[in-house]
């Protein structure tokens, strides 16, 4: 017994180093898998509230450009409203016609990253406006990730450049999906893989959200298709996509709640 | 005490909030950030207690961690070279460490260089490693390790010469 008590009081540095550095690498291990509690997160009024009074300051020097952006967008969608079709369904009944099936909430971002391997963003929404896990974020132009940690003030982001993040995407043209995953090389890339050899693939394509995974709406634009070639296997084709995104200038977001997610879940968990 | 206690106090809110508010969103090149907060490691001061050192280092590595949504890379990295340090500063500074009695302003330049560079390296190292987590991408770890180490060093090489310029008067 004493023997070990001298050992410990000889070797304390030591092995207060070596507990150290196993809290810090558990951390790591934990933040590399997906959707498993990050522990330390920006999420928390320490951080949050910091990058908040950061973000009220640098928020000017990028208002010309993000009035822009909005600017597109208004325009975009007044152009949809006013050229829609009156009668788009020929048959519906009057009550569900107004049920809401997406809500939209806008946030802004309070801190972006773009360069590490696996990107955060903050947002400055949190539970208080029923921002919850697992909501998907989008802008204007196109996908941004979805919602990883929420505190009652503040929500991180996982980010589409992210390596732990999948999500599934499709051809605009026909409905062949596969998995959007990022290699971690390039911001303004990100690559699809598992698009069956069939499809009919090329360059320029629009590549869309399939809405299978009913965190996303179908159809939120994602890129273009830059490059791709066949898998050594030759049986799936990987895509190369260039973003619509600017995800190093990103400033307002929207976060989706999709409100028959639960349902829908319900149905595929009793199917199994 | 007090005095030197509030010195490192300050610096070390300073440099974290340095970090993570301005030299994070560097992003030179697409993604060369320098890490300055690693000079609170590099200037803490010789004599005073290793264990509370370790720890602080293993903090303020957590404060970073926590601002950039890192996980644990660089608690990991920090505590790692807060132990390394007495080995860096004995080979690079020599015979001068074991008296315990250096001043950081007054030693030679291309010492103090070898010093900050030893545990700028070894703390980029690991700190890149652990963020690609991923041997396959070694070469890719190697890439960043190098340009943001001579990012850092630079920075942290200006930095110190300011403010010991200021000291001595």
């Amino acid at each position: 017994m004493q023997q070990i008590v001298n050992f410990i009081l000889r070797n304390k540095t030591f092995l207060l180093f070596v507990l150290l550095l196993f809290i810090s690498l558990m951390l790591t291990i934990q933040s590399h898998s997906f959707h498993k509690s990050r522990f330390i997160n920006s999420a928390n009024f320490l951080s949050g509230g910091i990058y908040n009074t950061s973000n009220n300051v640098s928020d000017y020097f990028g208002l010309k450009e993000q009035n822009k952006i909005l600017q597109e967008e208004n325009n975009k969608l007044k152009s949809i409203l006013y050229n829609i079709d009156k009668q788009l369904d020929t048959s519906y009944i009057d009550s569900t016609r107004f049920s809401k099936r997406y809500r939209f909430t806008t946030a802004q971002v309070n801190k972006n990253s773009y360069s590490a391997t696996n990107n955060i963003l903050l947002l400055n929404k949190g539970e208080n406006d029923g921002i919850k896990q697992d909501l998907g974020v989008i802008s204007s132009k196109g996908i941004i990730g979805i919602i990883e940690k929420t505190n009652a003030n503040f929500a991180t982001v996982l980010s589409v450049l992210n390596t732990t993040s999948s999500i599934s995407a499709q051809l605009k043209k026909s409905s062949h999906f596969g998995s959007l995953k990022w290699n971690g090389n390039s911001p303004a890339y990100i690559q699809l893989s598992e698009i069956p050899k069939i499809a009919p693939v090329a360059k320029g394509d629009t590549i869309i959200t399939s809405g299978r995974s009913s965190i996303f709406p179908k159809g939120v634009p994602i890129g273009t298709i830059s490059n791709f070639k066949l898998d050594i296997a030759e049986n799936y084709y990987e895509i190369e996509i260039v973003l619509f995104n600017d995800m190093t200038n990103i400033e307002h977001v929207y976060i989706i709640e999709n409100k028959d997610k639960k349902a829908i879940e319900n149905i595929l968990e009793t199917n199994d | 005490m007090t005095n030197l206690f509030s010195i490192h106090t300050i610096r070390f809110i300073l440099l974290l909030l340095i970090q993570v508010l301005v030299l994070s969103h560097v992003n030179f090149m697409g993604y060369i950030n320098p890490y300055i907060y690693i000079l609170f490691i590099i200037l803490f001061p010789l004599k005073n207690n290793r264990m509370l050192f370790i720890l602080l280092s293993f903090l303020l590595g957590l404060f970073v961690d926590m601002f950039l949504d890192s996980g644990g890379i660089h608690a990991a990295a920090a505590v790692t070279i807060a132990f390394i340090r007495p080995a860096a500063l004995k080979f690079s500074f020599g015979a001068l460490y074991d008296h315990q009695t250096i001043k950081f302003s007054s030693t030679d330049f291309g010492q103090r260089i070898t010093y900050i560079s030893i545990l700028t390296i070894i703390h980029h190292f690991i700190l890149f490693s652990l963020d690609f987590f991923n041997l396959s991408k070694i070469l890719l770890i190697l890439k960043n390790t190098l340009f943001s180490s001579i990012f850092t060093i630079i920075l942290c090489l200006l930095i110190t010469i300011i403010f010991s310029g200021t000291n001595k008067k």
